[in-house]
């Protein structure tokens, strides 16, 4: 999924502070797992919102909703009816929702409420971790199923750098070393033999690099 | 036991302080409460094991962001105290009066005031 | 062995002598002299001088530029390329400017983290790693084509180096990965600095028992301390960096005025042991800031003069 955290509050203070009337629109999916911008989230950031103003003398109307998708037309369109009534819009989606909110509603302001991180899986309660790098052309099947593009700190195709010690990262002791988790795993599938293949240079034109990316369906559309 | 404590105090009862989430405490500040302590069994001692160890947590997370927000996380704090520990009760009570006392009052409330003073 | 490329490093080696390679850390700063003036301290002890490029993420003045000067002063250069700050489209430019200027050797490398330099909010390329930039230097030489595929008006004559750490992690895939470089291109390898002379020795027997010291001449990497402190800092602070207690307490069992001198006894007594093992090919002396030793150094173990007429 992916994964974000909420902005510091004075900083969304910063993008509210001139009005009085917003709402807050928080999203069911990713990061309501990730415990940044669902149900839940919306209503502690309200409430701390509000008592942030009330302690400046100012007052702060915060309309709350949570809506099952932020980055979808038909879920965006229930708030339809309602959004003219606010100045404007913190949303606690991925940055895709805030953008999509932002297209949608065009002459409404809108602010993210949260920094959108990485996509990744909950490797323990609290604790989540970076897995993909959305490369478009994934190679997890020459990996045994580990990623060095995204876990590896140097992106190296054909790791481990000289800097790996004790299977973890050169940058950091919490980190683990992608290319001792990628040989670990070939020892374990009794694959070891394939470390010696070269990993040819990658194409990068499907990664951010070759510009914003597309995916079409003939098939759907309509 | 007929201690008294100070009548600045308002009990809310719950089963178990493992009820309490942020947004509840949150809630209580905005409502006007100048401060507010959870009042845990002793750890270790929880009846549903673990209930007061994620107060705890939450609590910190809490007062971190009551900080963020310069209402204060020090009108906040986490106490565990036996069940049958009716002295030890009185005795945080005292003393969580003193300390918010001495504080003063919760700064959201400042502000309306000198509003309507002015 | 026949040579491939105009290199000096690449004919003595050939000619069966065990060469010896230093290095110089560019300034941090545009003075040439920086260079210049460690280059003469040291050019008649060595066969051909590495200039490091951007180490450990500190900006300083590019390898490329540095060692157009040294070719400039008649000497052998080792350009030096990490490819983590660098493109495909700039790799090979900035290959075909030093071969512009016939420089002959070329180390290529990953390079470290730039966490870990001046520029830590920095984006980092690793458009390729270092086995895929040798297949490039080699493709660019032996097929005389870009990348892309279009021709090269005179292809770069590059003689083609990696470095190996025998001491990171995990040490299991340290031959396997060797033997990967190998199979890439790679013709001469540099080591990182040895310390745990044990450990070295029971990779170079792996090396042997795959016949990978046939295939690629291996220089093995030195360093002197300068101090007790020095040798704490590397056991310590850097990564895949392997110094033995036994090797800190020597240090630090003699008292400080002495230190310097101990390291050089270290270091030369290290080269002694290192010119019997099967398979070294030669020594890649690294006393950065402390150039002014390695003349010390290479005559006391028995490698001066350099081979001149080659």
């Amino acid at each position: 999924m992916i994964v974000a955290e909420r902005k510091p509050i004075d900083e969304i203070i910063g993008f509210i502070k001139n009005y009085k009337k917003i709402l807050l629109v928080g999203c069911n999916e990713c990061v309501t797992v990730c415990y940044a911008g669902g149900k839940k989230e919306v209503g502690i950031l309200a409430s701390a919102l509000k008592m942030a103003f009330k302690k400046e003398g100012k007052e702060l109307e915060i309309e709350e909703v949570t809506l099952e998708r932020q980055c979808d037309h038909e879920y965006l369109e229930e708030i339809r009816s309602i959004i003219d009534q606010y100045e404007a819009v913190v949303s606690l989606a991925c940055g895709v929702g805030v953008q999509f909110m932002a297209e949608k509603y065009f002459s409404t302001p809108v602010f993210p409420g949260v920094n959108t991180c990485f996509l990744g899986v909950t490797e323990a309660s609290g604790v989540w971790t970076e897995r993909c790098q959305a490369c478009g052309q994934c190679i997890l099947g020459q990996t045994a199923g580990i990623c060095p593009i995204s876990r590896c700190a140097k992106r190296l195709l054909n790791g481990p750098c000289g800097g790996s010690t004790n299977g973890k990262c050169e940058i950091s002791k919490d980190l683990d070393c992608a290319w001792q988790l990628i040989i670990d795993r070939l020892k374990e599938l009794d694959r070891l033999d394939d470390y010696e293949e070269i990993m040819p240079i990658k194409d990068w034109s499907t990664e951010r690099a070759g510009g914003p990316r597309k995916v079409v369906r003939e098939d759907l559309k309509s | 036991m007929r201690l008294t404590y100070p009548d600045s105090i308002r009990i809310i009862r719950l089963p178990c302080t493992g009820k309490v989430d942020v947004i509840h405490m949150m809630e209580a500040f905005q409502k006007g409460a100048d401060g507010v302590y959870v009042a845990g069994c002793l750890e270790g001692e929880c009846h549903y094991l673990t209930g007061n160890l994620k107060a705890k947590k939450r609590v910190e997370y809490t007062k971190k962001l009551l900080d963020e927000i310069g209402v204060g996380g020090e009108r906040l704090e986490m106490h565990n105290i036996a069940a049958s520990d009716g002295p030890r009760f009185a005795e945080v009570a005292k003393e969580m009066h003193e300390k918010i006392k001495a504080l003063g009052p919760n700064p959201i409330k400042g502000a309306t005031l000198n509003k309507k003073a002015a | 062995m026949n040579t491939k490329t105009p290199s000096r490093l690449e004919k003595i080696l050939a000619a069966g002598h065990l060469a010896v390679t230093s290095e110089c850390g560019p300034p941090r700063g545009s003075d040439p002299e920086a260079i210049t003036k460690k280059a003469k301290m040291i050019k008649d002890y060595v066969d051909a001088i590495n200039i490091t490029d951007n180490q450990t993420s500190v900006t300083r003045l590019c390898s490329l530029a540095s060692v157009i000067h040294l070719k400039l002063m008649g000497l052998d250069p080792i350009l030096q390329m990490v490819t983590r700050d660098r493109n495909r489209i700039a790799l090979q430019s900035d290959i075909l400017g030093a071969a512009s200027f016939d420089i002959n050797n070329i180390l290529c490398l990953s390079g470290d983290h730039q966490q870990f330099g001046d520029c830590p909010k920095g984006q980092n390329v690793f458009d390729m790693d270092s086995m895929q930039l040798i297949q490039t230097v080699r493709y660019m030489r032996d097929e005389g084509k870009f990348l892309g595929g279009d021709d090269i008006g005179r292809p770069p004559q590059m003689f083609v180096g990696a470095a190996a750490n025998p001491f990171a992690d995990p040490f299991e895939i340290r031959v396997p990965r060797l033997a990967k470089k190998v199979a890439a291109g790679v013709e001469f390898i540099q080591t990182q600095c040895i310390y745990n002379l044990d450990k070295f020795e029971l990779w170079m027997k792996q090396v042997r028992d795959r016949g990978l010291h046939e295939k690629v001449y291996i220089l093995a990497g030195v360093t002197p301390f300068k101090s007790a402190g020095m040798a704490k800092y590397m056991k310590n602070r850097v990564p895949g960096m392997d110094v033995p207690d036994e090797v800190v307490k020597r240090m630090s069992d003699v008292p400080k005025e002495k230190q310097p001198e101990e390291g050089i006894n270290i270091c030369v007594e290290s080269i002694q042991r290192l010119k019997e093992v099967e398979g070294i090919r030669g020594f890649h002396i690294m006393a950065i800031e402390w150039e002014e030793k390695v003349p010390e150094i290479v005559e006391r173990t028995g490698l001066y003069p350099r081979p001149k007429d080659l």
